[in-house]
């Protein structure tokens, strides 16, 4: 597909607009419809777009499959870890009020952290999903 | 009776798709397709969720100005993990079903159990 | 500190090691974080465990919100119970684990083996010790996806058509206990099972309900594998990698068989269950199991298969204790978890190390190994008999309790049937016997020696503990009757 022209363009004027409404969706989980599972998929559509214009080994040059695998595991241990915070600092495990001094703002800043968390697992295991597929009719 | 037909119109529309997704398990033999059947089920199964929490003259459950009554905020939020583990189960299976044409060279149930049953 | 948060480490420390082992780069490590943290795990359950033996519940509240608008977890002996006897298995896996799976499975893979084999641990702990129904559909999920992943990694391409069907089937039982969950929560508007306790009697008529309850029976009852929904379990035991045959085999229907127990007694108080021809339906089914499976395990010639079909028999018997409805049939159940758990693990470890050593399972591949590996036969043997009930073995307690059960409600013929079954056992069991003891070597296999150590010690743990707790059973069956009686009292 990468001679086509029009598919080239039209992916390079969409492919930050979608990343932009990735973040949108990811940091307004709690004002509006979202969160971190809807973020990550978006996310991932705009990386899976490119590949599908670009090529696999481009995509691959991007992103290697490696740091996929250490985004994915990051993005449990931030969730978990948030958890483990809790605990430490005294309340039960995810127990959000305990992370600041009013409960309100310790609320904030749990939900943005996990969800930070899940989006970051949700959109880079798509993406290894997807280029594991793509890859695998080469071999 | 139009009542009952009509006032329940959701729960129809669950039980017509989630027979179809059921039928689609048991009856075809193309792993996809079963795959496809799962999720159609599962599907019918969110639909029931999200129409049980509706209620009377209530917006979607986000806090806005000027509305008082919200829907159900809980089944939506169960609706969300069980999306993410139907993707979850629909994504494991689609890896088994490639790995399996790799082995066997057919993705139809009948041909897998001759080779299985020839060996 | 730990002590409050007890329950919550048990799920949260395989919850944590399981990202770190994915990107581990050699096996031997992810081997060694595994182990560590499996062992971890069993002495927090067993801590757990001394801390409700005396009859007091913890309830932990996740998140600081109060029950029942948040997730709580509920610990009672019977949850403690289960949690001790997963994490041990668990634990006695691990040291085998090392030989076994760096034979069966691409050295690259292997961490991200032992990843799924956290996560797994993750979901069946988290099963035993949440109180919230819909937690429990979430960590039901977590550890079936897991154990497909981990089916589908054994060495022969009819492992990943096994984990196939298994998932197509796991996945429709699980969604049916959704649409129950669904139901019952859109009667009552609460997920907490003992808020739940307390409100559904007051729903007990709507058909709702009742519909709510059939398909959360079925749902357990797939996962479950009583027959006939049981048609998973053979090909997804047979090949399976050995190490997860002996985990799932000696966890996962032990942990759903919990997960009926729970919704049957505490969800829905037992007073809505003896409405329902349930009593009548797990006795037949569980004694059609039994026949059935015991039948089709004599026929086997693959030994995985065989002891496959054996464990669809002995689940039949755990159906059928709680059919009968009475403490003591209960304590038969409770008690067979335990015992089941050891002497399957026991008697899968056994088959691993011959297959470890001969790279087959077909009996036929098998003859006269006995003579030549004598401690794993021994192990084999002492298992199989406690597998078939003989006096002196952990086996042999749960028959007593099951067929005491049966002789006190007067139901001879299902007294009849549980010895029937014993003696279908001695059929099948002396079948391998024969096979390794008996025959002249092939000379193929005339060379092998006996199994490694690191194989051979957690398979004669086992049997060991079959042997102590077939002797000493105050622990096992004390904890099975407090359990059994907590249950029956808690009917309104």
């Amino acid at each position: 597909m990468k001679n086509n022209l029009i598919l080239r363009i039209t992916a390079k004027l969409l492919i930050p607009f979608i990343i932009l409404f990735a973040l949108y969706v990811q940091f307004h989980g709690d004002f509006g419809p979202g969160g971190g599972f809807q973020a990550g998929v978006i996310f991932s559509s705009a990386f899976i777009l490119y590949t599908l214009v670009y090529g696999l080994e481009t995509a691959q040059q991007i992103i290697p499959l490696r740091i996929l695998q250490i985004l994915a595991s990051l993005g449990v241990l931030i969730y978990i870890g948030t958890g483990v915070v809790a605990l430490l600092l005294g309340g039960e495990f995810l127990n959000y009020s305990v992370l600041a001094d009013a409960q309100i703002t310790g609320q904030h800043i749990g939900i943005l952290v996990i969800e930070l968390g899940v989006g970051i697992t949700v959109a880079s295991v798509m993406i290894m999903i997807f280029f594991s597929f793509a890859g695998r009719g080469r071999q | 009776m139009m009542e009952f037909v009509l006032g329940h119109y959701n729960y129809w529309i669950v039980v017509v798709l989630m027979m179809a997704g059921f039928y689609t398990v048991i009856s075809r033999g193309n792993l996809i397709k079963k795959i496809a059947g799962l999720n159609i089920f599962q599907v019918s199964v969110f639909l029931l969720y999200i129409s049980i929490g509706n209620v009377r003259d209530g917006t979607t459950p986000i806090i806005a100005q000027g509305f008082q009554h919200y829907s159900n905020p809980l089944t939506h939020v169960l609706i969300l993990t069980a999306i993410v583990v139907g993707v979850a189960t629909t994504a494991l299976g689609l890896a088994l079903i490639v790995r399996i044409k790799e082995a066997y060279g057919s993705i139809e149930e009948e041909d897998i159990h001759l080779q299985d049953n020839s060996l | 500190m730990i002590e409050q948060h007890l329950s919550i480490l048990l799920v949260v420390i395989p919850l944590l090691a399981a990202p770190i082992t994915a990107i581990l780069p050699r096996a031997r490590i992810a081997w060694l974080l595994t182990l560590l943290i499996t062992w971890s795990c069993l002495l927090l359950a067993v801590w757990q465990l001394q801390s409700v033996l005396d009859g007091n519940i913890i309830s932990y509240e996740l998140g600081g919100w109060a029950p029942p608008w948040g997730i709580e977890y509920r610990i009672d002996t019977l949850n403690a119970f289960v949690a001790v006897i997963v994490a041990a298995i668990a634990a006695i896996t691990l040291p085998y684990a090392l030989r076994s799976v760096e034979q069966e499975i691409d050295p690259r893979h292997i961490p991200l083996f032992y990843t799924a084999f956290l996560l797994c641990l993750t979901g069946l702990l988290g099963i035993t010790l949440t109180g919230d129904i819909f937690n429990l559909f979430v960590f039901l999920e977590i550890s079936s996806l897991s154990s497909y992943a981990l089916i589908s990694m054994g060495r022969q391409r009819q492992a990943l058509t096994a984990a196939f069907q298994y998932l197509v089937m796991g996945t429709i039982g699980a969604t049916f206990l959704l649409i129950g969950i669904g139901l019952i929560y859109s009667e009552t508007g609460t997920l907490n099972m003992l808020d739940l306790a307390g409100r559904l009697p007051s729903v007990f008529e709507l058909r709702t309900v009742h519909t709510a309850f059939a398909f959360i029976m079925i749902g357990v009852a797939l996962k479950l594998a009583l027959f006939p929904l049981h048609l998973w379990l053979p090909n997804a035991y047979t090949y399976a990698p050995t190490v997860i045959t002996i985990f799932l085999a000696a966890t996962a229907t032990k942990v759903a068989i919990y997960v009926m127990l729970r919704m049957v007694y505490t969800v829905f108080s037992i007073g809505f269950a003896e409405d329902t021809p349930l009593n009548e339906m797990f006795m037949l089914l569980g004694v059609i199991g039994v026949l059935f499976a015991s039948l089709s395990a004599i026929y086997q010639t693959n030994s995985k298969r065989l002891l496959a079909y054996s464990s669809v028999a002995q689940i039949g018997y755990m159906v059928l204790g709680i059919g009968f409805g009475s403490v003591l049939g209960l304590t038969a159940t409770i008690v067979h978890i335990f015992n089941h758990a050891l002497m399957k693990a026991a008697l899968f470890m056994a088959v691993g190390a011959l297959i470890y050593r001969v790279g087959s399972s077909h009996l036929r591949d098998w003859n006269g190994l006995g003579r030549q590996m004598p401690w794993t036969f021994a192990a084999l043997v002492i298992a199989g008999l406690s597998l078939i009930g003989l006096p002196g073995t952990a086996g042999f307690i749960s028959k007593w309790y099951l067929v005491s059960a049966a002789v006190e409600q007067q139901n001879w013929l299902i007294a009849f049937i549980i010895l029937v079954g014993s003696l279908l056992a001695v059929v099948y069991v002396w079948k391998m016997v024969e096979v390794l003891f008996f025959r002249d070597a092939n000379t193929s296999t005339a060379e092998t020696r006996e199994a490694p150590l690191l194989l051979l010690v957690p398979t004669w743990l086992l049997v060991l503990a079959n042997l102590y707790f077939g002797f000493n059973t105050e622990l096992t069956v004390d904890i099975a009757r407090s359990a059994a009686s907590m249950m029956e009292a808690s009917a309104p």
